[in-house]
């Protein structure tokens, strides 16, 4: 029973790290049809700013923030420079996003080095709570609870508020947006600059529970982040909220159960998603 | 009457095609002008071209004295320009609150009033209120999607076929919406059904091949059996 638990919230906290590079993934494809490669880049960031703010200050507060901070900076520039003059065609967003990717990856060598740095949980929240014969790590249960928090905040600003509406509506249908006289431009930046924000917030998040960052990090969340996405539907919030606990979930029992298949299980469940609901769990709504 | 919309001798391009080959036609404060022509006439990209959606290559497009040819869409629906496209755009996942709501500039006294006028007009809304704009019948969604583009502040609709695919009871409904609205705004009509077209319109203009042929007051082209043969294919 313990060992499901730890497996269950192990997974969990995987998912909701996934989730929170998803997120800003799925609203990116879903409202301005970008591919997005360079994401990863951005969660890699992340995690780098979070490290050096928090060496910096001994604050995990100001990490988390300086890590934020960092993901909407880059954000305005990445979709200002790169993103905005490829608009509307997939095959130069794949190739120059790739190639930011690689600039942002390089660029975290030259200015932290090439070799990996360690990541230190905040005291408060090291260490583990021990239920009986259960052992519950707390950071991972604190990931978990942050997941959801953002998942909760990010559904209240999509259902509830003026922007979460036009978002919605612009994922449906842009150019009728712009018609009832919203500048779509404007709210694709908006939207952009959220995205980056989690994906750096996620990696921020990444580098206590890995213990290590490295400039290649990006790349391989990003590859998840992809499949969520896929798994989740494109375009859709909560579906990358479900497809990411599911991704994390099934890497982390396939991982004790089935090690040889770890890496595999996340291409094998978009293969299932994508031959029998290739629309992907939930129909992207916004 | 004062002129509120003019489009004059505008060229429209899409990808190498040339679509619209010289239009010119004015709409003039409270009336109802009817854009009519065969099919690939260019009377909706007429309308997508005055909303910046297929801007003009050539031409002037005035609104109110105006010159909004150059001006992105959101900026030309902001002067007070209104769309009811021929899809009717209706957001599937959104209810039709939430429809109504994403066209409101802002929720004050002037467009609540405007709202509980339009869902005066079209009760069914009203009754539907809280139900996904995707689940709505076709002649539902021909409501909202006019109701959506009244709120929106607009003095000018652009109307792009109202009638099509609606059963013919549910066009009588739509036709009487329509002569309603005209008290509060002035409209421009996409009408392939000339019965529809001709009880509604007072003045016309006639497109073939991307080009203006004439334009007149409504009364004048029902009696013209020789035009309507020609370009409409009845009479």
């Amino acid at each position: 029973m313990e060992l499901l638990l730890n497996l269950m919230i192990n997974g969990l906290a995987t998912g909701m790290l996934i989730f929170l590079l998803a997120a800003g993934l799925t609203l990116i494809f879903g409202l301005m049809d970008v591919l997005n490669f360079a994401h990863g880049g951005l969660f890699a960031w992340g995690a780098y700013s979070s490290v050096w703010f928090y060496a910096l200050t001994d604050s995990f507060v100001v990490a988390i923030l300086g890590a934020i901070v960092t993901g909407i900076i880059l954000g305005f520039i990445t979709e200002k420079l790169i993103i905005t003059p490829v608009y509307g065609n997939h095959i130069q967003q794949i190739l120059i996003t790739l190639g930011f990717m690689l600039v942002l990856t390089e660029l975290l060598k030259v200015v932290f080095g090439p070799n990996q740095i360690p990541a230190k949980t905040p005291p408060y929240l090291a260490g583990s709570w021990e239920i009986g014969d259960v052992i519950i790590i707390k950071y991972r249960v604190f990931i978990i609870v942050v997941g959801f928090l953002i998942f909760g905040i990010f559904q209240y600003i999509l259902k509830k508020t003026k922007i979460g509406l036009i978002v919605r509506a612009g994922v449906m249908n842009k150019e009728m947006v712009q018609t009832l006289g919203i500048n779509i431009k404007n709210v694709f930046l908006y939207v952009f600059i959220a995205g980056a924000a989690l994906a750096a917030l996620g990696g921020a998040l990444m580098a206590p529970y890995s213990g290590v960052i490295y400039a290649e990090m990006g790349m391989e969340f990003a590859i998840l982040g992809f499949i969520v996405v896929v798994i989740g539907g494109m375009g859709s919030f909560p579906g990358s909220l479900l497809a990411a606990i599911l991704v994390g979930l099934a890497g982390s029992f396939m991982a004790y159960y089935v090690p040889s298949l770890s890496l595999a299980v996340n291409m094998m469940l978009m293969a299932v998603v994508l031959i029998f609901r290739p629309q992907g769990l939930f129909k992207a709504k916004g | 009457m004062n002129t509120m919309l003019k489009v004059d001798g505008v060229h429209t391009h899409i990808g190498q095609y040339h679509i619209l080959q010289g239009i010119s036609f004015e709409a003039k404060e409270g009336e109802v002008s009817v854009l009519l022509g065969r099919n690939g006439a260019g009377k909706t990209t007429t309308l997508k071209t005055i909303l910046g959606l297929t801007p003009a290559s050539k031409g002037i497009v005035t609104f109110k004295g105006q010159d909004i040819t150059k001006k992105p869409t959101h900026g030309i629906a902001n002067t007070g320009i209104g769309y009811v496209p021929e899809d009717q755009g209706i957001f599937g996942a959104l209810t039709v609150e939430e429809n109504m709501k994403v066209a409101m500039r802002k929720e004050d006294e002037v467009t609540l009033a405007k709202q509980d006028y339009v869902l005066n007009l079209f009760p069914d809304l009203k009754k539907f209120w809280k139900k996904d704009g995707g689940h709505l019948s076709g002649g539902q969604k021909q409501m909202l999607a006019m109701a959506r583009a009244f709120v929106g502040n607009s003095q000018l609709l652009l109307i792009d076929e109202p009638s099509k695919g609606l059963a013919p009871i549910v066009i009588e409904k739509v036709m009487e919406a329509i002569m309603d609205m005209k008290k509060h705004t002035t409209i421009v009509l996409v009408e392939q059904n000339f019965m529809m077209a001709s009880r509604i319109g007072d003045t016309y203009t006639l497109l073939d091949d991307g080009k203006t042929v004439q334009s007149g007051l409504m009364q004048e082209l029902i009696q013209d059996e020789q035009v309507k043969r020609k370009y409409l294919g009845i009479g």
